[in-house]
């Protein structure tokens, strides 16, 4: 079985995020990169399939030179292969980043080695589009189901859960399947150093993707971070001294007692 | 027309639909068009006194002797349908996971734009564009972008749009349709439903959230936070810092990519603030911040700090608490 996982470089924003002067991206300068939690569980999930079923696993990504970064993150989980679609670090849309990805996936797999799942996040951490992983779907005919927790496959089939209020609704789906998941899905394996040492030498493929402009369009005017309530809190007092006050709090304001 | 996608359980609509159904009736009335709701399931036909009071002019309950439960592929092909045989410019739905879902299919399908998660949506040059506004990062960046096209797709941010009655009530009229579906699009369909044993409250749901981060130190000292919680009748939740450390298991994670609650009072013990963390905990009305370190920035986030090692204040506190109550 054959799986590639989808994946986004974003910045790995802190207690408060600063635009940058003309308000179109995430000032960057004193920030580290990473790719989301769901993402992270793709990749997992991919390595834990391939481990129970045999098979090659994958790793993609669309984005600048530096996402090889994130894909070397993911080798360094042991995923075996990893390839770029090199952008000029421009912000793609939804539909032109499937139709990219859409178009990889069909080219990339020798004959022998098609894809059995395409697995990808929920949403990505810095647009939350939720659509990329429908679209490609859509586009290569592929069944797909979405904010996925809990995924089985035996004999070709995908047995696969999501949470719904006070329970969980089972999907079981031939493959091959798009699957998008979320992060609790599994926990993420930590890379050893050996292995990060070793996936700084492996080869990344480096594709020039295609960026096609379809009619009727969705465009970013600028960012706005809204005004947080920078006030500081009421301290209440240090230590065990302040146990009186939070009682206090908690009887006549909260009134949780 | 502008359609509203509107779900409900057993023929009540949910809260997150009927926001998404004002959004609509907003865009309806920029574009001086009808409103109209897609609605799926048996139930779905008696909606017309439940959508009355939001302007809802055209009731389309899709009905198809293979669609018997929610198949998203179906959902977004008969919503597709609709949008060409009725002339839909637009269609709203909630920022739900099936809302997201099923409009991506029409999107797919359509080879429409989608934008998710708005907050606004202005109606400009006589609905040929949409300014609005989104959520970006859970809330903490807004988005302003610019919507263009025959068919437009939003979904409204769930628990932002405030629900709003029509100035006057509409008896909307019940059309059945009958959408034409292959096997494509029923290869994804719910086969069945799990029910969970509830234990315990629901993160979600939970009056008083007691919070454990990497300050915690280990997973024996979050007993500590128990015992509080339970004390005040509520949970406790967790920083993904505490579960990828393994103290915690993930359906404890409060944030971004965890649970969203929203408390009276939540008691932050040895969290240090991250968005991330913090727009899973918007929804509170007043945050307690337990930390050693009065610089740690969700100091300046809370309500209330007290600056200390959790493991004293967290025990004397329920020990307090006991003796008063
Ligand atoms: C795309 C993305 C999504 C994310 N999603 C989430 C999410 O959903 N939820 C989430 O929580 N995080 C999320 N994160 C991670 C987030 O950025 C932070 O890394 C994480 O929230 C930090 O957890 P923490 O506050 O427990 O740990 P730290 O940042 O390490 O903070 C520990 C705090 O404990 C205090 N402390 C230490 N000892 C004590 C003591 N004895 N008593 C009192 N205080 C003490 C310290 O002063 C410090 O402030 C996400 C990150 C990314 C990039
Ligand atoms: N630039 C990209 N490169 C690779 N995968 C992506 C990219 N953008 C989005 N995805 C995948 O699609 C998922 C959904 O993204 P979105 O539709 O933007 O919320 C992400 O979690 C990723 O798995």
């Amino acid at each position: 079985m054959n799986v590639l996982a989808c994946i986004k470089r974003v910045p790995n924003t802190g207690a408060k995020i600063v635009l940058t002067d003309d308000n179109q991206r995430i000032d960057t300068s004193n920030l580290g990169f990473t790719m989301s939690p769901h993402e992270e569980c793709a990749v997992e999930e991919a390595i834990q399939q391939v481990e129970s079923h045999g098979g090659q696993t994958h790793v993609l990504t669309l984005g600048p030179e530096e996402a090889t970064e994130q894909l070397r993150t993911a080798l360094a989980m042991r995923v075996d292969e990893a390839t770029l679609l090199e952008t000029d670090g421009e912000e793609w849309g939804p539909r032109a980043t499937a139709s990219a990805i859409a178009t990889a996936i069909r080219d990339l797999p020798d004959e022998d080695t098609e894809f059995d799942l395409l697995l990808f996040g929920n949403e990505s951490a810095d647009m939350a589009n939720y659509q990329v992983g429908v679209r490609v779907a859509a586009e290569l005919d592929l069944p797909c189901v979405t904010g996925i927790k809990s995924l089985e496959v035996e004999d070709g089939v995908a047995t696969a859960k999501r949470e719904i209020s006070g329970g969980e609704e089972v999907y079981e789906i031939d493959l091959p399947a798009v699957v998008a998941v979320k992060e609790g899905i599994n926990e993420p394996r930590y890379a050893s150093m050996r292995a990060k040492m070793q996936a700084r030498r492996q080869e990344v493929a480096n594709l020039e993707p295609d960026r096609a402009v379809a009619p009727g369009t969705f465009e970013k005017i600028r960012l706005e971070a809204p005004e947080a309530d920078d006030s500081d809190a009421e301290v209440l007092g240090e230590g065990a001294d302040a146990v009186p006050e939070i009682v206090e709090l908690l009887e006549s304001e909260v009134e949780v007692l | 027309m502008i359609l509203g996608l509107v779900e409900h359980e057993s023929g009540v609509p949910e809260e997150t639909s009927l926001e998404a159904l004002t959004m609509a009736r907003e865009l309806a009335a920029g574009e001086e068009t009808e409103l109209g709701a897609v609605v799926f399931g048996e139930e779905g036909g008696a909606l017309e006194g439940e959508l009355g009071p939001y302007g809802v002019e055209e009731i389309y309950h899709v009905t198809h002797d293979r669609l018997d439960g929610y198949a998203p592929a179906a959902w977004g092909e008969s919503i597709t349908q609709l949008v060409s045989e009725l002339g839909v410019s637009t269609v709203a739905a909630p920022g739900t996971d099936r809302g997201h879902e099923v409009l991506a299919h029409a999107g797919a399908a359509l080879d429409a734009p989608m934008a998710t998660d708005c907050i606004a949506v202005d109606v400009v040059d006589e609905g040929e564009t949409y300014e609005l506004r989104r959520h970006r990062w859970g809330g903490s960046l807004v988005e302003h972008a610019r919507l263009e096209g025959e068919t437009k797709l939003v979904t409204a941010a769930e628990h932002e749009y405030p629900i709003e009655e029509a100035a006057s009530t509409t008896e909307p009229t019940v059309s059945e349709f009958t959408p034409s579906l292959d096997d494509a699009h029923l290869r994804v369909r719910v086969e069945r439903v799990e029910t969970a044993d509830e234990e315990g409250i629901p993160l979600g749901e939970a009056r008083v959230v007691v919070g454990g981060g990497r300050g915690v130190g280990g997973p024996e000292d979050y007993d500590k936070l128990e015992e509080l919680a339970d004390l005040l009748g509520g949970t406790v939740g967790a920083s993904r810092a505490a579960i990828n450390e393994g103290w915690r298991p993930h359906d404890d994670q409060i944030g971004l990519t965890g649970a969203q609650i929203s408390p009276d009072i939540y008691i932050a013990c040895g969290i240090s603030g991250a968005v991330q963390h913090m727009v899973g905990c918007k929804g509170a009305d007043t945050i307690l911040a337990i930390n050693t370190d009065s610089e740690a920035a969700i100091v300046q986030k809370a309500d209330y700090a007290v600056i200390g090692d959790l493991h004293e204040v967290v025990p004397e506190l329920t020990e307090a608490i006991r003796e008063t109550t």
